[in-house]
């Protein structure tokens, strides 16, 4: 998985009909030392994440392991909100 | 699967109930010597490893594998801890 910050919403009314009533987030993942990196995927949220939280992504065919996306034509989904990341300073 | 090392820990409360009680781990993936490469993942743990240790993961849906694999949303699992360093040889020495 990996640890993004949420940028914005996607509104699509025209989307394949398992996607209906699922929340489309732009995400952007940040490095370790909380620096944003450019790159940004689209979503599916399945925890409820609110706007800016720190959230956790997994990505591929697992995406359709989350929530409610059994058979949803998905590859990412945010899984968890992020309380807090310790990083061992070797 | 990779070798990588344990470099911190992930706390979420608010998740996906199948990752209820299940550790999130900061893995660092690592070449052949043993050497930082790449970008660091969250990996969740399924063998008991903690921070600084030697571990290999597994990608892809087949990472939710070691649990309740149709609803466990994961896409890197950590599946083995290394007893040591000495224990990855990469048949340098000469025969």
């Amino acid at each position: 998985m990996i640890i993004a910050r949420i940028l914005g919403t996607v509104v699509s009314t025209q989307k394949d009909e398992r996607l209906m009533g699922k929340k489309l987030l732009i995400v952007r993942p940040v490095n370790l030392d909380g620096t944003d990196t450019s790159a940004y995927v689209v979503a599916v949220d399945t925890v409820g994440a609110g706007f800016h939280e720190r959230v956790l992504v997994v990505s591929g065919s697992s995406a359709r392991l989350a929530q409610g996306m059994k058979d949803v034509p998905v590859d990412a989904a945010i899984v968890g909100v992020i309380d807090t990341v310790d990083v061992m300073n070797d | 699967m990779q070798l990588a090392r344990v470099i911190g820990t992930v706390v979420a409360t608010v998740k996906n109930d199948s990752l209820e009680g299940r550790k999130l781990l900061i893995v660092q993936s690592l070449n052949a010597r043993l050497e930082p490469q790449g970008q660091p993942l969250v990996a969740v743990d399924a063998v008991g490893a903690g921070a600084g240790e030697l571990v290999f993961w597994c990608r892809g849906k087949e990472a939710s594998f070691p649990f309740k694999r149709e609803d466990t949303p994961t896409d890197c699992t950590v599946v083995g801890i290394v007893d040591s360093e000495a224990h990855v040889t990469n048949g340098s020495r000469t025969r």
